[in-house]
């Protein structure tokens, strides 16, 4: 398999809203740190350019128009991947692998602030004839799913309220992070239970940014930067979107996905070999759900490392160290990119007062959010080759 | 340097027609299902699907791609939607060729889909939220408007005459009297298309292809499962694609540079040097008729203001030196958005397996689709041998 690596990282602020700028701005911003980062003049050495958008987001059809000019790719390869920016990451680095490019871009962004009918926007992702019509803000689909996960697993609100406490306290030490907060179980608790079992601080609120990463071929990866971050294995799938057509007690893309990368970098017994991990954590108990399908823990474990602390920055394994989702804010199609981020600057020792020590290989995934069942996963290390734990 | 060859080893679309009663979804696995069929493999052989599919407006259905998946075949699979506005249709097969020739996998599904009629009261409304919202969209534009502006300045710069791009309209449509999925095939005259009622001067209803529903789809492969299941594999030779700027206004209307620059990394990666000479066939993106000699300048086929030339010597008739859109393109089998420009990509297969019937084009080797969209902005060319 040909490599490639992940040269250059830039991003904005992440902001609960951002009514100074335009999502143009927010793009160029990111684009801008991104190619001073890489050392990289995107007019003359990028060769391709992908941004992750859905029109809905956006409020216009065909995004893609408005996307070349802030990012530098006026007149050249660019396209749009409508998924999570973790899906436009394993295109370019697709699209080195096949031997196309050597340099590629991709990008994604979050202006959920300027969405005035967010429930809205995400009930128009539902079946127009069988599940539109029911009503209702589309997260009641994640409280059945988490009323069927605690039944299955034996996993308990308390675990789940502890997830929000553990990212949103390591969201303090996260200066990118604006939902950081010293809260406890109690408080999580005892917050308004929206659709239930899911309560209010267990939602990850919404907020603006964007991410932009240069990638490129091991041998220019190796001229342009010394801690090139290489892409180990990448995996992604779609489970039905049909309600009905699901096995609930899954989470059957994320299971499938980890499967994929996990063959393509080697990795045979995951917890071991992985020393930090980002996971989707839109809603608590998501991060303990998909740590179980991604085989971080046996199914219903989850919530026992969690009480070990096993997960805390300082345990064996951390999970979402940045804050996650709760921490750092929901960014959308972004929301896989910054997982992605925030294991490249763990593993490139740049995380400041958030560091895991001696992380070598990272893992992040996505999840697209409700009512989708789709997600992604990359491993990434900073060495040449996975050490097999 | 590229890895991995990749070839093309079956294909299938759906009827196109203004008003399908089918779903997106059924479309779809209509199309799927006919590119299985004729490579000989079934669901389980697919590794990946790539689908292709133009505004969610037109449907009215957040993340499209996700509502779209299980009818693509993707259940379960690495699925990924890839969207480049009107240029979707040939850049959903070029994501197909790295999602194989970057060795992750052996076999993609891909396909393209559209169903505009579900929008009401007329899929040109979709269309109105495709500009900039601050200085472009209070003028409330429609498509056709900045078609005419770009028509028009075509015609002036080149001096060219409506009755000679009328000609392309006549080819097109006559040539779909062959397609079994055509919807407005015709044997019309200069004078129909002169005659017919003006939409936005210069465009009349004659050079505008229709709103239309469907489906269309390709199986790709690498070099080993290709020698395995067929004899007459095709191979995807040259993939480009470029987008121009989003301030559309500030363009030099008249000559597509985008399409040339897609082109020529296109022409660069299959080692074509004299495109006008080596390519046998093509699918040229014709959603209005001066569409179609716009793009054959931009694609080096023809000299700048010379593709009317071409067509009016009959060098672009199916029987000619260079036949252009022998399947009766856009304006003659309709023009479902994504799957306008995977018909194309289909066309082109099945041109140079010898399997297009009566539109089969003589000694075919080498051929090329193209496909174009945005604010008149992205290009992108697939290129094929045999």
């Amino acid at each position: 398999m040909e490599r490639a690596a992940i040269v250059g990282v830039g991003y904005t602020n992440f902001s609960s809203m951002t009514p100074d700028v335009s999502y143009k701005e927010l793009m160029f911003e990111a684009a801008s740190r991104a190619y001073e980062d890489a050392g990289v003049d995107p007019r003359r050495d990028v060769e391709s350019f992908i941004s992750c958008s859905e029109d809905y987001w956006e409020g216009f059809s065909i995004f893609d128009e408005f996307v070349p000019d802030q990012l530098g790719g006026v007149l050249k390869p660019v396209c749009t991947v409508s998924a999570d920016g973790m899906f436009g990451l394993i295109a370019a680095y697709m699209q080195i692998a096949s031997g196309l490019v050597d340099i590629a871009v991709v990008e994604a962004h979050s202006k959920a602030s300027d969405l005035l009918t967010y429930e809205g926007v995400v009930a128009f992702a539902l079946d127009p004839i069988f599940h539109r019509p029911l009503g209702g803000h589309p997260y009641y689909l994640a409280g059945l799913e988490m009323n069927r996960y605690l039944w299955d697993t034996g996993t308990t609100e308390d675990q789940c309220a502890m997830v929000v406490e553990k990212n949103k306290r390591n969201a303090l030490s996260n200066p990118l992070a604006v939902y950081g907060a010293d809260i406890d179980v109690d408080d999580v608790l005892e917050s308004e239970v929206l659709f239930h079992p899911l309560k209010k601080l267990e939602v990850s609120p919404l907020a603006d940014g964007a991410i932009v990463m240069v990638l490129a071929s091991e041998e220019t990866a190796r001229k342009l930067t010394d801690t090139p971050i290489w892409i180990e294995g990448v995996g992604w799938c779609t489970d039905t979107p049909q309600l009905e057509c699901r096995d609930w007690s899954r989470a059957a893309y994320a299971w499938i996905a980890a499967d994929m990368a996990y063959r393509m970098a080697g990795i045979r017994s995951p917890s071991r070999t992985i020393d930090l991990a980002e996971i989707d954590d839109r809603f608590s108990y998501k991060e303990l759900q998909h740590m179980e399908e991604l085989r971080l823990c046996g199914r219903g474990e989850a919530g026992l490392l969690l009480e070990e602390g096993v997960t805390e920055r300082d345990g064996d394994l951390p999970v979402n160290p940045s804050g996650g989702s709760l921490g750092v804010g929901d960014l959308l199609e972004a929301c896989g990119l910054h997982k992605v981020l925030e294991v490249v600057l763990q593993l490139r020792g740049e995380a400041g007062r958030r560091q895991v020590p001696d992380a070598e290989v990272g893992l992040a995934q996505c999840w697209r959010g409700i009512p989708t069942a789709t997600g992604a996963v990359v491993v990434l290390s900073r060495e040449r080759e996975v050490a097999e734990g | 340097m590229i890895k991995r060859r990749v070839a093309c080893v079956g294909a299938g679309m759906t009827l196109f027609r203004r008003r399908m009663k089918e779903t997106g979804r059924e479309l779809c696995w209509e199309a799927a299902k006919m590119a299985l069929d004729s490579a000989g493999l079934t669901l389980r052989d697919i590794d990946c699907v790539v689908l292709g599919t133009a505004p969610d407006a037109f449907d009215g259905v957040h993340m499209k791609g996700e509502y779209l998946s299980d009818g693509a075949g993707a259940w379960r699979k690495p699925y990924m939607r890839v969207y480049v506005g009107g240029g979707t249709g040939v850049f959903t097969p070029i994501a197909g060729w790295w999602h194989v020739a970057s060795g992750l996998f052996d076999t993609c599904l891909v396909v393209a889909e559209e169903k505009m009629s579900s929008c009401q009261p007329h899929p040109q409304f979709a269309f109105s939220t495709i500009w900039d919202p601050i200085l472009t969209r209070p003028l409330g534009p429609n498509l056709i408007w900045i078609f005419a502006l770009e028509m028009h300045r075509y015609m002036h710069v080149y001096g060219i005459k409506k009755e000679d791009i009328a000609l392309v309209s006549v080819k097109n449509k006559a040539n779909a009297l062959d397609h079994p999925c055509a919807q407005l095939a015709a044997k019309i005259t200069v004078e129909d298309v002169l005659n017919s009622p003006v939409m936005v001067w210069p465009v009349q209803r004659l050079d505008i292809s229709p709103v239309t529903d469907g489906a269309a789809a390709a199986v790709l492969c690498s070099e080993d499962i290709a020698k395995r299941v067929t004899d007459s594999p095709v191979w995807i030779e040259g993939v480009g694609w470029c987008l121009d700027s989003t301030h559309w206004t500030n363009r030099e209307l008249a000559y597509p540079k985008y399409v040339e620059y897609a082109a020529r990394m296109a022409y660069r990666m299959a080692g074509i040097h004299n495109p006008r000479k080596e390519i046998d066939v093509a699918e040229v993106y014709d959603p209005f008729d001066y569409k179609e000699l716009h793009h054959m300048e931009g694609l080096q086929l023809a000299r700048k203001g010379e593709a009317p030339k071409l067509t009016k010597e009959g060098v672009t008739q199916r029987d000619g030196d260079l036949p252009v859109n022998p399947s009766g393109g856009l304006l003659g089998v309709g023009n479902p958005i994504a799957a306008a420009g995977m018909m194309k990509f289909c066309e082109i297969f099945w041109q140079l397996r010898g399997e297009a019937g009566k539109r089969q084009v003589p000694d075919a080797r080498t051929g090329l689709a193209q496909a174009w969209g945005d604010l008149m902005q992205v290009g992108a060319v697939i290129i094929m041998r045999a």
